[in-house]
């Protein structure tokens, strides 16, 4: 008896979610259908969904912008940023989790305000230093600028790893005569990665798809593909199949990653305050 | 300090502090050095003449940036801007993402594979959003949206010359609704089933369910959202730079993309410092109310 409402409910529900789920990605699903077309399908009314597909627009934007430069640049960015994110974060992170004082809930909380300082208002000074100092268009510029951005996310999601690791393992190994060397390499580091490996995952993200910085500090040789990307808004011409073609690979991987970590991104971007 | 000598274990946690203050050092030191030194020189350029363009007439200008900030029209044509901006899509962001939380709370036949996909939006960097968005359906002559209102004869809208705010609002929505929806169902998921199960025993509707269990539940949830999204609204540049580059006129200039355009075009170093300076007190605003709510839920 109970059970034809409830089939009821689930057909409209499903049917629901599924027209929202739709509805949200067809932008992405429509700009990858485009990829494969010439560009006067791409533009070509009423709008074409079924065509001859073509690779031609993957290997044009190579030939004629050398996508793999800007990439490239992405990479380099991301991975290095994040990864000096990590070096900087992991100890900072193991001291407050292990060793707390009364200022280590200060200090956490000082770190995650200087995630709310608006870059506008500090970009006029960070461009004259970084006009100054030569790191205009720079990997390195950049680098250093996303490692300070993510750093404060990086900390507290770590520290919220190494908060999750039962004291009682840790103890045991001391028992047995561990070193703090041995505790931490053999002992904690393996149980934290999974956690280490998803807060680096994030970072990547955050920083793969960061646009106020890149635009403004990156021109041609260390620009990233945010800024490439935003070298398609020229009016002149419409280059939609060759612009879906760029979107498509560099939103790509990080769709991939974004995926493998949802959660990770509830908990770091609101700092632990939604569980 | 004088009480550390009394009982052995405050003595060891101290010297343990000692210890560990190379390891938390680091990080604190840049992340100060972050904060400070640009934000003094803000602070220090907001109070010269300072112009790039003119480098001879510098020097001491009192609060004159200030004053003529606050008395020239288009700063507050940009702060309205940036409140209707911000305004507008909390509100499509957090009304549309709690239907949809509660919808993707629902068991439903391939409901992970629906929330990948309406997540996804999220993972895209703005650039790419702005211009799918600029381009493929907003355009008005081959756009997509074009397409179909003249399908149901009701022409083509040219959304950037005509709306551009609600083109903006649109795109940055589109954008953002997926992460309200990510944080509002781990909300929901947090909920007791058990506490909606007896109400639903009780003859409790879905409607009352709702309004008296979840909504209630969801406040807090809610309140941080508003706070982080209002941090990350107040300083949308990207869509902006990409599509309308704060046109036509100024009616898509907010106060990043005025700022930008005091710094980087009119090289006006020490006008842009004074309207950086008034981004940052906004930002503050919101951002004390944030970390109240994050303090008290961080058990160290």
């Amino acid at each position: 008896m109970a059970t034809k409402p409830k089939l009821y409910r689930r057909l409209i529900t499903t049917g629901l979610g599924w027209l929202a789920a739709a509805i949200l990605f067809f932008p992405i699903f429509w700009m990858f259908l485009t990829s494969f077309k010439t560009e006067a399908e791409a533009v070509a009314l009423p709008p074409k969904l079924f065509f001859q597909p073509t690779l031609d627009n993957y290997i044009t934007i190579q030939d004629r912008s050398d996508y793999l430069l800007f990439a490239m640049n992405s990479i380099l960015i991301s991975v290095g940023s994040t990864l000096l994110a990590l070096a900087l974060a992991v100890p900072a992170a193991y001291a407050m989790a292990f060793f707390p004082t009364k200022r280590t809930k200060g200090t956490l909380l000082w770190m995650l305000s200087t995630k709310m300082l608006p870059p506008v208002g500090v970009l006029v000074p960070i461009y004259l230093l970084f006009r100054n100092f030569n790191l205009l268009d720079t990997r390195i510029g950049l680098i250093l600028i996303y490692t300070l951005i993510n750093l404060p996310i990086v900390v507290w999601m770590i520290y919220t790893f190494f908060k999750d690791v039962p004291k009682d393992i840790l103890e045991a190994g001391r028992m047995d005569g561990a070193s703090t060397q041995q505790e931490v390499f053999q002992v904690l580091m393996p149980l934290a990665l999974p956690g280490i490996a998803s807060t680096g995952l994030l970072a990547i993200i955050l920083s793969w798809n960061e646009a106020f910085w890149s635009l403004n500090l990156t021109t041609s040789g260390a620009a990233p593909l945010t800024t490439f990307i935003a070298s398609f808004s020229s009016p002149q011409g419409l280059f939609w199949a060759k612009l879906s073609a760029a979107s498509s690979l560099a939103i790509a991987p990080i769709l991939i990653f974004g995926w493998l970590s949802q959660r990770q991104l509830v908990r770091g971007l609101t700092f632990g305050a939604v569980k | 300090m004088a009480s550390t000598l009394a009982t052995a274990p405050r003595t060891s946690s101290s010297k343990r502090q000692t210890a560990t203050l190379p390891l938390v050092a680091p990080s604190v030191v840049v992340l100060l050095l972050w904060m400070i030194v640009p934000l003094l020189m803000t602070l220090w350029f907001s109070v010269q003449r300072f112009n790039l363009l003119n480098p001879e007439n510098s020097g001491f200008a009192g609060l004159s940036n200030y004053v003529s900030l606050l008395s020239s029209a288009a700063l507050w044509v940009s702060i309205f801007n940036t409140l209707v901006l911000v305004g507008a899509v909390l509100v499509i962001t957090i009304g549309l993402g709690t239907l949809l939380a509660v919808l993707f709370n629902e068991e439903f036949w391939g409901r992970s594979v629906a929330r990948l996909l309406a997540i996804a939006p999220f993972f895209v960097m703005p650039t790419v959003s702005a211009l799918i968005w600029k381009n493929m359906l907003m355009h008005p002559v081959n756009g997509l949206f074009a397409y179909i209102t003249r399908g149901l004869g009701l022409g083509a809208i040219d959304w950037f010359a005509d709306y551009p705010m609600l083109a903006i609002i649109l795109i940055v929505s589109w954008e953002w609704l997926p992460f309200a929806l990510l944080i509002l169902l781990t909300a929901i998921q947090s909920l007791d089933d058990e506490q909606v199960e007896a109400a639903r025993m009780d003859g409790a509707k879905s409607v009352a369910i709702f309004r008296y269990i979840t909504l209630p539940h969801l406040s807090r949830a809610i309140a941080v959202l508003a706070m982080i999204e209002t941090i990350f609204f107040l300083t949308i540049f990207a869509e902006i730079f990409v599509t309308t580059s704060g046109g036509p006129g100024l009616a898509t200039t907010n106060l990043a993309y005025f700022i930008y355009l005091r710094a980087l075009f009119e090289f006006d170093v020490g006008g842009a410092s004074a309207a950086g300076l008034i981004a940052v007190v906004l930002a503050n605003i919101v951002a004390i109310f944030l970390m109240r709510l994050v303090a008290r839920n961080l058990d160290v």
